[in-house]
């Protein structure tokens, strides 16, 4: 998957999508491979603004990419071609081909196998994040959510 | 008329193999009102207006993929479709080979327009080439994984063929590669069966798993938002169009069919978009 993706991916729970801990997901012992493709200044300033900025900050933290302005760049700073360029590096370039994805420090999620083809289905909801009006024992396990063994 | 996206690879064992349905779907796309339509909303806008938000990337996402030859239609004519060359796609299916095989689909598309001699020499304001990006193939189900209000397009060619029981997802298990390697010819036959039912039993009315995917839709799509979802007759699309316009704030109308049987249309296709403010 392209780093980008992880900025439109959430966990899957439903139960927890209220809450700030489902979004971003956080990459642990990520693989990354650099995968060519052409610069396309005019497209990735267009890709920025529908960034969600402060989760793909998280992200290139965690995959140990050098740190990204604290603010979106907007206006004149899209002109800066470097800038441009670091993202489509980042978003666009960078693979994660193998690794883990979990979500808040609490409940983990965690990917089986390889990330090229992102498996979403397979999110083995390990701990629930606390909650005050949820005061049930076992947590509420979704339908769609399938264990492994 | 537009190519379709070559599939030759795909090994249609637990994937559906493009038919009728998948047919209606790219001609509906491709066709002269709904892509003026789609271009309306989706062009990007010359002027240089402050509002840089109108101008930014659509993300298309197609639920419940296949062999991907959908979305990399969608991918490759982005230009025809969506009237810009810069479009982000991602699949999801349940199926990993599906995925798989997406993944595939979509990129041989792209590159095959991109490799295409230039012909239209008349624009040369923008980069000629197609930029559209495939970021992933995901295996999930429906749009449960996906952030909140980020889609922009949503296609979704549901199983729709109403049976006695809907098919439970597939396990972990089920979906790993290597577990597949080392089954008996039988368990392997079983095991593609019921892959392949995943692709068209929808339970009752044929509407259990679209209904899942209507609901999520207020929910998932953006402001500009709009869903393309096909129906069979059985379905009852005039009852499921009611149902959406009931929400409040949205509309649906059909807006592709074919295979006319006793006055009837045998699949149409339904747009579900957000009524203007006005």
């Amino acid at each position: 998957m392209k780093v980008i993706t992880a900025n439109f991916v959430t966990c899957a729970v439903k139960e927890c999508k209220t809450s700030p801990l489902s979004f971003p997901l956080h990459f642990h012992d990520a693989e990354l491979e650099l995968q060519e493709l052409d610069f396309q200044p005019e497209f990735i300033r267009n890709v920025v603004p529908r960034i969600d900025w402060d989760s793909l900050r998280v992200t290139a933290n965690e995959l140990g990419f050098p740190s990204l302005p604290e603010s979106k760049p907007e206006g004149e700073a899209l002109g800066d071609e470097q800038t441009l360029k670091d993202l489509h590096r980042l978003l666009l370039e960078t693979q994660v081909m193998e690794g883990k994805l979990s979500e808040g420090n609490k409940s983990t999620l965690t990917s089986r196998r390889s990330l090229l083809h992102f498996v979403l289905l397979y999110l083995v909801h390990i701990l629930q994040a606390p909650s005050a009006e949820a005061p049930t024992k076992t947590p509420p396990m979704p339908s769609t959510t399938v264990y492994d063994a | 008329m537009l190519p379709t996206p070559d599939t030759s690879h795909v090994s249609f064992d637990t994937i559906y193999e493009p038919a009728e349905d998948s047919y209606l779907f790219l001609d509906t796309l491709a066709s002269a009102s709904e892509s003026k339509w789609l271009s309306g909303r989706f062009q990007k806008n010359n002027s240089t207006s402050s509002d840089s938000s109108s101008n930014s990337v659509p993300l298309i996402v197609e639920a419940g993929t296949g062999s991907g030859v959908v979305l990399a239609f969608a991918a490759a004519h982005s230009e025809q479709i969506f009237g810009r060359k810069d479009i982000l796609t991602l699949g999801i299916d349940v199926n990993r080979n599906a995925c798989i095989a997406t993944t595939e689909t979509v990129s041989t598309a792209i590159k095959t327009e991109q490799q295409k001699p230039e012909s239209s020499a008349t624009d040369t304001t923008t980069s000629p080439n197609l930029q559209t990006v495939h970021i992933s193939s995901i295996t999930s189900d429906l749009c449960t994984a996906l952030r909140p209000g980020s889609v922009d397009v949503l296609l979704f060619n549901p199983p729709y063929v109403p049976t006695e029981e809907l098919p439970r997802l597939p396990t972990a298990s089920e979906n790993d590669p290597t577990m597949s390697l080392s089954v008996s010819r039988s368990a392997k036959f079983e095991s593609d069966s019921y892959f392949l039912s995943l692709t068209y039993a929808g339970g009752a009315d044929g509407m259990e798993t679209t209904n899942r995917l209507l609901d999520a839709i207020p929910g998932i799509l953006s402001d500009r938002g709009v869903a393309y979802v096909l129906l069979c007759k059985q379905n009852r699309p005039d009852e499921v169009k009611e149902r959406i316009r009931a929400w409040g704030g949205w509309n649906a109308e059909t807006v592709g069919s074919s295979g006319m049987q006793a006055g009837w249309e045998k699949l149409v296709i339904v747009r579900i978009w957000r009524q203007e403010n006005s």
